[in-house]
């Protein structure tokens, strides 16, 4: 008899399973690839490209299947022609604008031309290292080891750090320790660190001066051929400022277009969760696309610190150990992780939070529960943390060809 | 026809009957004077300086970090954050009617900025016998969607509630020679799975008399959060109280005698 209820309650827990096992694919018809065996849209529809079809032009997209009428053509006095960001509606609806700098607007040519100068090696000191070199747009314009290693071989101490959604860093401070005021300033730094391009900005300004190129486009986007190192960090600066990731998964599902896994939304749940994850006072929430706040905090990874970090900017022993809470959008393309990439993978970072904080005496209160190592969860609400965490990941993005080298 | 005219009057009657119930601070019976939008040689202009201090010992960002400070309960405790929202400041007559200031502020202790909130709104000259603003958001004020509070990761969950944080302190207190950090956010209160219950409280200042433009000092006891009524023991109390509703209640009642006012320059 009991055998009977087994084999019963087997067969039941078969046909349950079967049951529930519907077809994912694209389910609306407009699109590209609609399969129409698919039940559940799984978020994967590709749609007849809209955009500039006329390769005149200068927004010309050559993925564009279907002219909008939004092509823009040089001005004809010569003088750069504006460009608009393109504010994506999650961003638009929930938070503030930009930050474009008054002295660096944008224009097409400015942004071109930072395209330009961001994937060409001429900046380093011997022509063997673009910005894209540490920063690959595959990668969320990060790269897969800890440390980068410059011209000479020499490693660094910091990871490069992913370049998207910049222009939404109200507080103006770059990089893991705040050091650098605006993009512009940030840009600055790596075509003369010994350890990174190791170049001079006179060499580096001599080559682009000397170029059979450089100076007309120059001229196209700031109106003068007299290059200098204020110029080119303007320029890329102006293409990073294009660098704008909004079409994850999880951007998709608060846009209405897609339903989330259960262990994705359990997974918001327990990034939502004080209780259980708190990841959501760093690394904001449904109402803040960024993922991040841009601040500064000491998460509990050392007792004592080799750098740093924000308290070497500030001179503020307070905030020793303190660095930038990095956003979570495209970790599936930014491990190792943390500031000194000492994380391979997810499963890593979110032990460390659950089981493995270290205190010391700028650690974040937020930071709870050192004592007992962190906020230990069960091994299914880790597995659907991530599986939350991976569901802002944006292929479009890394895809994206006007990212890539021109 | 005419049935058709009558039923269109009434309907119309009845749709301006019920515009007045779409005032945003329907919870509070104290009728609305509207706010005159061209300033009037009888109107004013108000600005509100907001300064913090421990049982009178002034607080600012500059002192943060240092264990300078000792709750009732016996706790030594230092700040390292601290910032919390008000809004609908509003002024009451003697005659029942109040004059309302409609906006927010996030005062940003930390970080130096919102500590002085100038509304433009210009409001009459007069003998008020209160002046009072909401600590946090009102329940509807709760439900909007605000660019500038979401880009500082204000808001406060869903699954408790919602909206925005009212406050953050956060810092350590020490312990038996430890230290161990502690984060008091108010928000809205859950009181279990799914219910939520209010927890923003109208801070009351007593009368003020305003003779022309004015600025006014809010002052932040941080000491009241700790003491009155309820004693708060940091060892009980010092992290994961958002969902946890007896410390949001505690907070609401102890709330209620944190500000005070301060000095009026005009």
């Amino acid at each position: 008899m009991k055998k009977f209820i087994s084999y019963f309650l087997i067969l039941g827990f078969i046909t349950l399973n079967y049951s529930c096992a519907k077809k994912e694919g694209c389910t609306d018809p407009a699109s590209l690839n609609y399969d129409a065996e698919a039940e559940v849209n799984d978020g994967s529809c590709i749609y007849p490209k809209e955009g500039c079809t006329d390769p005149t032009s200068l927004n010309y997209d050559p993925n564009a299947q279907i002219d909008n009428g939004t092509c823009i053509y040089s001005n004809s006095s010569g003088a750069p022609t504006p460009y608009e960001l393109e504010i994506p509606v999650l961003f638009a609806q929930n938070i503030l604008p930009p930050v474009i700098p008054s002295d660096n607007p944008m224009t097409y040519q400015g942004v071109a031309l930072g395209r330009k100068l961001f994937f060409d090696r001429i900046l380093s000191g011997d022509g063997t290292q673009s910005c894209a070199s540490c920063h690959n747009p595959q990668l969320a314009f990060a790269e897969n080891s800890a440390f980068s290693i410059g011209i000479d071989g020499i490693q660094g101490t910091l990871s490069a750090m992913p370049l998207f959604n910049m222009a939404w860093n109200w507080d103006n401070k770059f990089f893991w320790d705040g050091r650098a005021a605006g993009i512009e300033e940030q840009a600055l730094g790596p075509v003369v660190n010994p350890i990174e391009m190791h170049n001079t900005w006179q060499n580096a300004i001599n080559s682009l001066q000397n170029h059979p190129d450089y100076p007309q486009l120059f001229n196209s986007a700031f109106e003068t051929s007299v290059i200098d190192s204020s110029l080119v960090v303007k320029a890329i600066a102006q293409f990073e400022r294009t660098l704008i990731s909004s079409n994850s998964k999880f951007d998709k599902f608060l846009r209405g277009e897609v339903s989330l896994s259960p262990a994705e939304a359990n997974g918001f749940n327990i990034f939502m969760d004080e209780s259980r994850g708190d990841c959501f006072h760093c690394h904001g929430n449904a109402n803040n696309p960024l993922w991040t706040d841009n601040a500064f905090h000491n998460n509990g990874l050392d007792a004592t610190f080799t750098d740093n970090g924000l308290g070497d900017v500030t001179g503020n022993p307070n905030d020793n150990g303190k660095f930038k809470s990095p956003s979570l959008r495209n970790l599936a393309y930014t491990a190792p992780y943390m500031h000194d990439g000492r994380f391979a993978t997810l499963e890593e970072v979110i032990n460390h939070y659950s089981e493995g904080l270290v205190n010391s005496p700028t650690i974040d209160p937020l930071m709870k529960t050192v004592s007992a190592g962190g906020v230990n969860l069960s091994p299914s609400d880790k597995a659907d943390l991530k599986a939350f965490l991976l569901s802002l990941s944006d292929d479009d993005f890394i895809n994206n060809p006007d990212f890539q080298a021109p | 026809m005419k049935t058709q005219n009558l039923l269109l009057t009434a309907l119309l009657i009845s749709a301006f009957a019920f515009l007045p119930s779409c005032s945003k601070d329907d919870d509070n019976p104290t009728p609305v004077v509207t706010v005159p939008t061209s300033p009037a040689a009888t109107s004013a202009n108000l600005t509100f300086d907001f300064t913090h201090n421990f049982d009178g010992a002034n607080v600012s960002s500059a002192n943060f970090n240092q264990f300078d400070f000792i709750t009732l309960n016996d706790d030594t405790l230092n700040l390292t954050k601290l910032r919390y929202l008000i809004s609908d400041i509003r002024l009451f007559k003697s005659n029942g009617d109040s004059v309302l200031i409609d906006g927010y502020q996030l005062v940003d202790v930390t970080n130096n900025t919102g500590l002085t909130y100038s509304p433009t709104d210009d409001i009459p000259t007069g003998s008020y016998t209160g002046i009072s603003f909401t600590f946090g958001f009102d329940s509807l004020d709760n439900t909007g969607n605000y660019a500038d509070l979401n880009s500082t990761s204000w808001n406060w969950p869903a699954m408790i509630g919602g909206g925005y944080h009212f406050m953050q302190m956060e810092g350590k207190y020490k312990d038996m020679g430890s230290e161990i950090g502690y984060a008091y956010h108010m928000g809205t209160a859950s009181p279990s799975s799914g219910v939520f219950e209010q927890n923003y409280f109208r801070a009351d200042l007593g009368a003020i008399n305003i003779t022309g433009d004015a600025t006014i000092e809010i002052k932040m006891n941080i000491a009241e959060w700790y003491k009155n009524p309820y004693t708060w023991d940091l060892n009980a109390m010092h992290s994961m109280l958002m969902p946890n509703y007896t410390a949001q209640k505690s907070m609401y009642q102890n709330g209620h005698s944190v500000f005070s006012l301060g000095t009026v320059v005009q």
